[in-house]
């Protein structure tokens, strides 16, 4: 065996212990976000929707937004099956036995967004407002902010030449001069969804939890939730059955960030490392003396 | 002692197989193709599965495959084994060509190509303007940094037989250029080992921001560190398999012996990445996971075992001792690595059950088309430049 | 019972003396002011006009027309024909209505035209031959060109009534023998109302004609110069069985269950996505489903020169602006396609190479290797 054992265990045995005990620990070493002071959002009550899809039209029209017609058997109609290309807002039905209640599904404009972790180019940013935008000039569609959010809302473009990832931006192309509102917001005709101040919004939630306990689930989804999001939601249904599966408090992007801080930060690692190899690499030369004059690899 | 690296000689295309040549065409068609339709068309890639087989074999397996050149560079001039010396610069070969692919993998992949000269202009027009947050930023800069090194750790290769070229400037140049590299070697190879280093274990760490979404079994913070053990074990092996398969075809000798330490090495790795991985799942409370009945439960102990079989079979020192041994257990630790990458991108990432993906016929021929482009510039290369080492035992075969 | 004395300049004597019970008219006036939609206050107004003796003239042509136009418009009640051409405009020239006929009859129409130069409602009911310098339709010697081109020149409001006037109608049908082509075609230049339809919903003219009557203008006119009030939507979207197509309840054939059910109509060919009209919503003499779609027939497309006469009846048509239907995707609706062929071929390649790559390690294992030096 040409190999020395010990000192390959050896190197092993540091090297895990050296990865392990950076890993573990350094959940502190990243903040938590909390809510922009000037945050909007929007408050969905499942109590309130009828599923009339006023909303669906108005996004559709306000975001210039083709009709979907591809779903099968349903060729003459705008009848998306989710969110995609051609849908930034969507709403779907759950229907158990005796239970039913619409959900509509958009951008949750989180507070610690996982798309905005994920953008290498930083095509995604979370701007005015809180509201997370999506920028065409810089975006080179790896799909990476795909992979990386949790209620699988930015969509592709797949079928185009030039694809977009299209996703709900609170309607920004409406803001003039002043304040806009999404156009769901504006157009629904029982007020299910609504837009305002985040404050407002989550002190509009509460109080309707504490007027009527009896009405909805315990809880308003997107408070807490993977960090908090800045679109909050009340049920009369598990929200799980909605179609939100995910309640850890922890935001989506914690983990990874804080392992690659605690690696990276201020490039001090890698270039200690470097510096250490070098001299590794130089000593070693010295050691076998002319035998490698003869040029390397 | 080492054996002197020799090219090859001869004719080129004849030395490569006809099936070689016609997947590595109908590859190019494909490609253009894609552009000419588009993702949706040419791929199955969906919303729920936006990555699919290019990135999760091309990039993140390709790369490992190409790790060779990595795990060489630590043996011979970070632990100072300079016996193995004759086994590098093909492993360089295969890890630049690799690199090379699986840069040309993204390309295809992303939807916007046009904008990837922005990545390493610092997002120009917003120059500096990077999402430093984010880990795919890392992989990014650090593979095109990683590609550039690895063809300049190969030059030496081209230069020592340019700078006998008739063609008086070309002489000149390439002995020009074999000097300055040479005086650099020490900060270029430290440069080979940094980088894969820091982009394998980044790959791993691409993943985590799945969260929720990433099955337990594979979900652990400690990611980044297996996948930068596999990869060197896969490293390792890859650099049995490529010695074996030159050996054979082109009748150079096999220096089993070598190989067979390495392939110790590379069985003590993936015990390291056994035990690391099972404790840690155990620490985490996630082992019941292992024994649920779905399709990740199945998979995971179909890639333990994958790990487990070539391990044992390397650490048998008699056995290893023949080539056809050695090899087939290198294999087994290339497709268990490779079923890890696969299981971490696409068997763990859970975007909802209503969800699936499996790649379309076209963008399987693609990948196909991108190894044997690959198999093609290999061949094309050894011949040309003094790469593989030492002189032939027979008749070329093949 | 008195009613307010809100029609200036006349008294309530004055008009019992004409034989008019204030009460009657101005409800008469009230109502087809109403009708057709024109604003609260209408009605006074074209009673003022028409008690002060000015009711607008009104000189009705007929070319290549079945007469279909004017039948539908005699069976209006809001107003009827008789409180329309004796109350509220004074009809000038109508082949069909007027007593006189031959040279008494032209005369009429030219002494009436000269009268009223610039002021009288020149209605255009039939299509008009183009071919061989438009002998195929000639009247007292002279063609429908000239006639109709002498008479615009005067006109102060030129209105085409029916498909046939507005751009060609049944005459126009291929092969079109007469080169029959509608009056705007004819009247380059000016603006011609069209009221397309066969026949024409009678409301959307005389709201057209009685606007321009009491307040001197026309209404706002679309791109093919059809009132947007009346042709502004397609029958598609306010049609009273829209619930039925957005809920996917469709009848299959004539006769069958979801036919008799009342079920849309769009699978037997209803044109109704493509046509714009407000068959739906105005209803012809006031008969309600007194319509195509209403007795369970698809909509043929009468008023669209483009639907008309170039489709099938039974065609169905691409529906332009899909909206959402009556139907809702679920919480998790299947995404992605994992491919048969696909998977065969992975199964294979990957089979494949692991086949190879044993058969070249059994290979390597034959042959002896070299000393290591």
């Amino acid at each position: 065996m040409a190999f020395d054992r010990r000192s390959l265990l050896k190197g092993m045995a540091t090297a895990s212990a050296a990865a392990v005990a950076s890993a573990s620990p350094v959940k502190a070493a990243r903040e938590r976000k909390v809510v922009p002071e000037d945050a909007r959002g929007m408050l969905y009550d499942t109590t309130l929707c009828i599923g009339c899809k006023a909303c669906v039209r108005a996004c559709k029209e306000a975001n210039d937004l083709p009709a979907d017609t591809r779903t099968p058997g349903m060729e003459n109609y705008d009848a998306p099956t989710d969110l995609n290309e051609y849908t930034k807002n969507i709403i779907k039905l759950y229907k158990e036995g005796d239970r039913r209640s619409y959900v509509k599904r958009q951008c949750m404009q989180c507070v610690d967004p996982a798309c905005v972790g994920a953008c290498m180019i930083g095509a995604f940013r979370k701007e005015k407002y809180g509201v997370i935008t999506w920028d065409k000039e810089r975006c080179i569609g790896c799909r990476y902010c795909q992979m990386a959010c949790p209620f699988n809302v930015p969509k592709f473009e797949w079928s185009s030449l030039n694809p977009y990832i299209v996703k709900c931006e609170y309607c920004r192309q409406r803001a003039g001069d002043k304040q806009w509102e999404p156009a769901c917001c504006e157009v629904c005709p029982r007020e299910a969804v609504i837009a305002g101040t985040y404050e407002e919004l989550l002190a509009e939630a509460k109080r309707r939890l504490a007027e009527y306990p009896d009405r909805y689930e315990p809880k308003i989804y997107g408070e807490k939730d993977l960090g908090g999001t800045q679109v909050l939601y009340l049920s009369h249904v598990p929200f799980e059955k909605l179609g939100f599966k995910f309640d850890s408090e922890e935001p989506v992007p914690e983990m990874q960030q804080t392992i690659q801080h605690g690696v990276y930060q201020g490039f001090i690692a890698p270039a200690a490392l470097y510096a250490m190899l070098g001299v590794v690499v130089w000593r070693n030369r010295r050691k076998d003396g002319a035998e490698e004059t003869e040029g390397e690899a | 002692m080492s054996d002197r690296a020799e090219e090859l000689g001869g004719p080129v295309l004849s030395k490569v197989s006809k099936w070689i040549l016609w997947l590595g065409i109908v590859g190019a068609v494909l490609i253009v193709w894609r552009f000419g339709v588009g993702l949706g068309r040419s791929t199955g890639l969906n919303d729920g599965y936006p990555w699919g087989l290019w990135i999760a074999f091309d990039v993140v397996t390709g790369t490992a495959l190409g790790c060779g050149g990595f795990a060489m560079a630590l043996l011979v001039y970070i632990f100072n084994k300079g016996k193995y010396h004759p086994l590098v610069r093909p492993a360089i070969l295969t890890s630049a060509l690799g690199y090379s692919m699986a840069g040309l993998a993204i390309a295809i992949d992303v939807g916007r190509p046009w904008f990837i000269w922005r990545i390493p202009l610092g997002g120009f027009p917003d120059m500096g303007k990077y999402n430093w947050n984010s880990a795919l930023l890392e992989v990014a800069l650090c593979v095109m940094a990683y590609v550039i090194v690895l063809w300049i750790e190969l030059s030496p290769a081209f230069f020592e037989k340019w700078k006998d070229s008739p063609k008086q400037g070309l002489a000149n140049f390439s002995k020009k250029a074999y000097g300055i590299i040479n005086k650099l070697l020490i900060w270029i190879i430290a440069l080979g080992v940094l980088l894969p280093t820091m982009h394998q274990s980044s790959l791993g760490s691409l993943m985590l921001l799945s969260g929720p979404r990433l099955h337990g079994l594979w979900n652990t913070p400690l990611l980044p560190l297996l996948f930068l053990i596999s990869c060197i074990a896969m490293g390792y092996a890859v650099v049995v398999m490529e010695s074996a398969l030159s050996s054979r075809f082109f009748g150079r000798p096999s220096h089993v012996s070598m190989l067979a330490a390495i392939g110790n090495v590379a069985a003590y790795l993936i015990w390291g990445f056994l035990v690391i991985r099972l404790v840690e799942l155990v620490m985490r409370g996630r082992l019941g996971l292992m024994f649920q009945f779905n399709a990740q439960a199945l998979m995971f102990w179909i890639e333990i075992i994958c790990f487990v079989v070539p391990a044992v079979m390397l650490m048998n020192a008699q056995k290893r001792q023949d080539l056809g041994y050695l090899f087939r257990a290198a294999i087994m630790l290339v497709f268990a690595g490779t079923l890890y990458r696969f299981d971490t991108y696409l068997v763990a990432f859970m975007p909802g059950e209503n969800f699936s993906y499996f790649p379309t016929v076209p963008e399987m021929f693609v990948t196909i088309g991108i190894v044997a482009i690959e198999i093609m510039l290999y061949v094309a290369l050894v011949t040309v430049f003094p790469i593989l080492a030492g002189k032939p035992t027979t008749a070329e075969a093949h | 019972m008195l009613l307010p004395r809100v029609v200036k300049g006349v008294s309530s004597e004055e008009m019992l003396d004409r034989g008019v019970d204030r009460r009657d008219f101005l409800k008469i006036c009230s109502i087809a002011a109403a009708a057709v939609g024109l604003p609260a206050g209408a009605g006074v107004k074209m009673a003022e006009a028409a008690l002060a003796g000015q009711k607008p003239s009104v000189i009705w042509l007929s070319f290549q027309e079945c007469t279909g136009c004017t039948e539908t418009l005699l069976r209006t009640r809001f107003p009827g024909l008789g409180e329309l051409i004796l109350d509220l405009i004074s009809l000038d020239y109508h082949e069909a209505l007027m007593v006189p006929s031959g040279h008494l009859a032209e005369e009429a129409r030219m002494a009436a035209m000269e009268a009223h130069k610039g002021k009288f409602i020149l209605v255009v009911e039939g299509s008009i031959p183009e071919k061989d310098d438009g002998i195929y339709c000639m009247i007292g010697g002279r063609t429908a060109v000239d006639i109709l081109n002498e008479a615009a020149e005067m006109a102060g409001a030129i209105i085409a009534i029916g498909s046939c006037a507005s751009w060609g109608g049944i005459p126009s049908a291929e092969p079109n023998p007469t080169g029959a082509t509608g009056a705007p075609m004819i009247l380059e230049g000016k603006t011609v109302v069209t009221i397309p339809g066969c026949p024409a919903n009678p409301y959307n003219f005389l709201g057209t004609a009685l606007q321009y009557a009491t307040f001197g203008s026309l209404p706002e006119l679309d791109e093919l110069a059809r009132p947007k009030w009346a042709y502004g939507r397609t029958i598609h979207e306010h049609c009273p069985r829209r619930a039925h197509f957005d809920a996917g309840r469709f009848a299959q054939a004539y006769g069958d269950e979801n036919h008799r059910q009342g079920y849309c109509l769009y699978k037997l060919g209803c044109k109704g996505p493509v046509t714009h009209a407000n068959c739906s919503v105005q209803a012809f003499g006031e008969v309600v489903d007194a319509w195509p779609i209403g007795l369970g027939h698809p909509c043929v497309g009468c008023t669209e020169q483009k639907v008309l006469w170039q489709t099938s009846i039974t065609d169905t048509v691409d529906i332009e602006r899909p909206t959402n239907p009556d139907t809702y995707p679920p919480i998790g609706a299947p995404q992605g396609k994992v491919g048969a062929v696909a998977t065969g071929v992975a199964g294979l390649v990957a089979g494949g190479l692991l086949g190879a790559g044993y058969a070249a390690s059994k290979k390597l294992g034959d042959e002896p290797e070299e000393e290591e030096s």
